[in-house]
């Protein structure tokens, strides 16, 4: 056989380098997040470590007033973290309820045209920026509804006012996740169900919400995450008196609005103040983080297979 | 050996066997080139046996595929026909867990050398999947997107519209040129598969069960597409269809799975031979419709 | 006969008391708890959006777009928040863009499926969910401190492209992954390389996705206003902002500022600035909508 066609077709390898270089770039693009979440434990770790110089980290942890600008200092972060539970608690009450009533109504009373007047709803409230809802909080719900209600038990700042439109705020986290999740439950189950003569609130109360559940705890638990690092809300409504008080009706300081005062006012770089910012942020960063990785948790470890 | 090989228009080779690009020649540049008259057969496998991890998935294969005819593999379902239909355009290299022992050569050159680019064999080696794929694009632009990305020089509406012409799809899209491909009908989506993958003027078109997402008047469409086609193009059929391997296909290659749940070559031969008078009794059994 | 027990007798017919009454009117009533709850929300975004509307549209007007905060509320206006808000958006879109993108598409697209990959998408998981205000302590100690930026415009943008990145790389991966395996089969199959199918195949098939996910976090880094608050957005800046120099500030630290402030005069100022803000939230998803449509017009399955 002449001239064998080996030279004819030619298989080798080209431009292999450029393909190495976009690869790279993009690997970096994917690596910057672990960067982020190093550099953010890293710089709050540090100044927290210095901040521990000056203050002892148990009563700090455990210290249940809170004096950053006032002599005598005090730095019990209970005070702080039990406003932003306090505020947290109330959106809860408010989100958890609507969040889920409306959840299973899309998912398992609405027809496809009431979704789609339902579904815009929720994505309005959804997109409003929350200084918007503090501003609703003072101008409207503080003067115009708590005051009429409470009258003189409750002050233009309470955590009542903050816990309402963070509740409002969380709902359509509550209703999207969880809805997703209900949707999710096979046709089949459900069906089985009313086979056997179940009314529609037994298949949802028995069949699709266990089957849901993982989904339902996720979302909660990520809509408390947000709750408690809800920073503009707050700190317009529920105002800057740390006080470790469980009555909605008075004014506290939650963690976010206590970093905010600091930040506005003139505070110098090394002083104590400006350390114990960064103790409290890396006390809400470990809730949040705690909070998240729970909610991962619930999804993989109680997810049902169908 | 047909004895009008010397006749067998060939392609003209690529000047310095280093240049990717296409290099296209009208139909009436191929001269027969007496000299060099290609070798019958285009790929050429010995000793395959395909593992996913551990587990063996074809077992000991030897094969050669004829130019310029059809070849169709048949056999019960899982027999491991597509993982080895995928193997001669290196398809399978996207499977992590795949190993293959043996070699397989197209054109005499080792298609699993170390220096020997998977990207490259897929331009050689073209491939239309069971259901059609195509890209969420205009027609235009789906069958211009190989050669695009091959680096091709010369004029792109040309070459679109020859590659539909040689489809058989020209008249039907020729004036909705910039319409999705996926408007189209079934046929006609894999029509346009087809037009796609013989724009970049691959060696060999391996076809992945092309008909069995598609009615039967589209099926005739595409076996009449076919015995045109392999006038220029080596064509390697896997399917289902025992009447469309009967119709179509010069060779027929009948696989099953043993025991060990590899699967093997029982045997492979011409077309007519194989149904009519088969040599083994396992063939016999599959081609009347006994099992499988 | 005496001695021969009695038979058992047939075990009773069971006996189901369905109490479909009951059952039923337990369901009407979950079934109007739920209705009650969509209308609880509905009225609060009314009251809402009429609180806001009633307070803020007197003080709307052209000098109040263009003019300048000034301690006399008559004579304020929110330009330089305004364009402070714009330039923002453009810096923040130029930064996530390429990043978010590419990290997707690593992830997505190249990255091997192991241990590794998997702990950087767990890791971008969790970086969503942490409160803004963190990211806003990150900025302030890297791009204003380490990097000695200065609390200025960009340093706010990147800050911000911090808190958004997250979202826009979740948003592409689903959108990559929701890109069905045969297209990317469909480019191989035809010599293309990894980057060539990415860019030409599966990008193209994804965008509708990727675009919305990007337009929708650049309507959210709009209204955020806690970690500007603390990179150390100004309160009064009456010059445009550069964005290297310079104090900055945005429309939400423009409603944060005169929201803080009793008087009803400032009051309405920041509702007529949340006025501004809305709009341009909601243009912004106008235009995801509008470019979903446009990039998906070949898009069936």
């Amino acid at each position: 056989m002449s001239e064998q066609t080996a030279g004819r077709i030619d298989l080798t390898r080209r431009r292999p380098w450029s393909e190495r270089i976009i690869e790279s770039l993009l690997f970096v693009a994917a690596a910057l997040g672990v960067v982020t979440t190093i550099g953010i434990v890293v710089i709050l770790a540090v100044q927290t470590l210095a901040f521990f110089q000056q203050v002892d980290p148990i009563a700090f942890l455990t210290g249940t007033v809170w004096s950053a600008s006032i002599q005598p200092y005090q730095f019990g972060v209970l005070a702080l973290v039990s406003g932003t539970l306090l505020v947290a608690a109330i959106a809860m009450l408010i989100g958890v309820p609507l969040g889920l009533l409306s959840a299973i109504l899309l998912a398992e009373y609405a027809s496809d045209r009431v979704r789609n007047t339902i579904k815009p709803v929720l994505e309005t409230i959804a997109g409003i920026p929350t200084i918007v809802l503090g501003f609703f909080a003072i101008n409207f719900l503080t003067p115009d509804v708590l005051k009429p209600i409470f009258g003189s038990a409750i002050g233009p700042f309470s955590a009542l006012a903050g816990g309402i439109v963070v509740g409002i705020l969380i709902t359509p986290l509550i209703a999207s996740i969880s809805e997703d999740a209900m949707r999710a439950v096979p046709r089949g189950l459900r069906e089985g169900a009313f086979a056997m003569g179940a009314t529609r609130l037994e298949v949802i109360r028995e069949v699709v919400l266990p089957a849901a559940i993982s989904g339902i705890m996720a979302s909660i638990i990520l809509a408390l995450s947000r709750a408690i690092g809800e920073t503009m809300a707050v700190v317009l409504a529920v105002g800057t008196f740390p006080q470790f008080s469980f009555n909605p009706l008075e004014s506290v300081q939650t963690m976010t609005a206590f970093i905010v005062q600091i930040v506005q006012g003139e505070t110098s770089q090394g002083s104590i103040q400006f350390l114990s910012l960064f103790a409290v942020a890396m006390v809400l960063f470990v809730m949040t983080f705690a909070l998240n990785l729970l909610s991962a948790w619930f999804v993989r470890r109680y997810r049902m297979t169908y | 050996m047909p004895a009008d090989l010397a006749d067998v228009p060939v392609r003209d080779p690529s000047p310095n066997g280093t240049a990717p690009s296409i290099k296209i020649t009208s139909m009436d540049d191929r001269r027969p080139v007496a000299d060099a008259a290609p070798p019958p057969t285009v790929v050429e496998m010995r000793g395959v046996s395909l593992y996913y991890g551990p587990f063996r998935a074809v077992r000991d294969v030897d094969l050669t595929i004829a130019r310029q005819r059809i070849t169709s593999l048949i056999g019960p379902s899982g027999c491991g026909k597509t993982t080895l239909l995928r193997t001669m355009n290196r398809m399978n290299d996207l499977v992590p867990s795949f190993r293959m022992d043996g070699t397989v050569t197209l054109d005499g050159r080792d298609l699993f050398a170390r220096d020997v680019d998977p990207v490259a064999v897929r331009r050689r080696v073209g491939m239309v999947f069971q259901k059609p794929n195509p890209f969420p694009k205009s027609i235009w632009e789906n069958v211009a997107f190989g050669p695009k990305i091959n680096g091709y020089k010369g004029n792109l509406d040309e070459l679109v519209e020859r590659s539909l012409r040689r489809a058989a799809l020209w008249d039907d899209v020729k004036d909705k040129l910039k319409q999705s491909g996926m408007a189209l009908s079934g046929g006609q989506q894999q029509r346009l598969c087809i037009a796609r993958t013989i724009a970049v003027e691959p060696e060999v078109i391996l076809m992945d069960e092309p008909c069995s997402a598609l009615d039967p008047r589209s099926t005739l469409q595409i076996e009449e597409l076919m015995a045109e086609l392999k006038q220029e193009f080596t064509i390697v059929i896997v399917t289902h269809n025992m009447q469309q391997a009967a119709r179509a296909s010069d060779t027929t290659v009948f696989m099953t799975m043993g025991d060990d749940r590899a699967g093997y070559i029982v045997e492979e031969g011409d077309t007519v031979g194989i149904f009519t008078n088969p040599q083994h009794q396992l063939t016999e059994d599959y081609v009347s419709g006994r099992f499988g | 006969m005496a001695g021969a027990t009695a038979a058992p007798s047939a075990p009773a017919a069971p006996r189901f008391e369905p109490d479909r009454m009951r059952r039923k009117l337990a369901g009407t009533l979950f079934y109007g708890a739920c209705l009650a709850a969509i209308a609880i929300l509905i009225l609060a975004l009314i009251a809402l959006l009429l609180n806001v509307l009633v307070s803020g549209v007197p003080w709307l007007s052209m000098d109040f777009l263009t003019g300048v905060s000034s301690r006399r509320p008559e004579n304020a206006g929110i330009w330089p928040a305004l364009i402070g808000s714009i330039q923002l958006a453009i810096i923040v879109a130029a930064i996530t863009f390429p990043l978010g993108i590419g990290a997707a598409v690593y992830l997505a697209e190249y990255a091997p499926d192991n241990r590794i990959t998997r702990l950087m998408q767990t890791n971008i998981g969790n970086l969503a969910g942490v409160p803004s205000i963190i990211y806003g302590i990150f900025g302030l100690a890297i791009f204003v401190r380490l990097l000695g930026l200065g609390p200025v415009l960009f340093s706010g943008a990147a800050t911000l492209s911090l808190v958004i990145l997250p979202l826009v790389i979740i948003a592409s991966i689903e959108a990559l992954k929701a890109v069905p395996q045969a297209q990317r089969e469909g480019a191989y199959a035809l010599g293309a390389s990894r980057w060539q199918m990415v860019k030409g195949s599966v990008l193209p098939a994804a965008a509708p996705g990727i675009m919305t996910g990007i337009i929708l976090a650049m309507a959210r880094a709009i209204g955020e206003a806690a970690p500007l608050v603390v990179v150390g957005a100004a309160t009064l800046v009456l010059t445009t902002p550069q964005p290297f120099e310079g104090g900055f500030t945005v429309l939400p630290i423009q409603i944060f500022n005169w929201a803080q402030r009793p008087q009803e005069a400032f009051q309405g100022l920041a509702a007529a600035t949340i006025i501004v803000v809305l709009i341009l939230i909601f243009l912004l998803n106008l235009l995801a909508l509008v470019v979903r449509a446009r990039l998906s017009r070949h898009i069936q399955w």
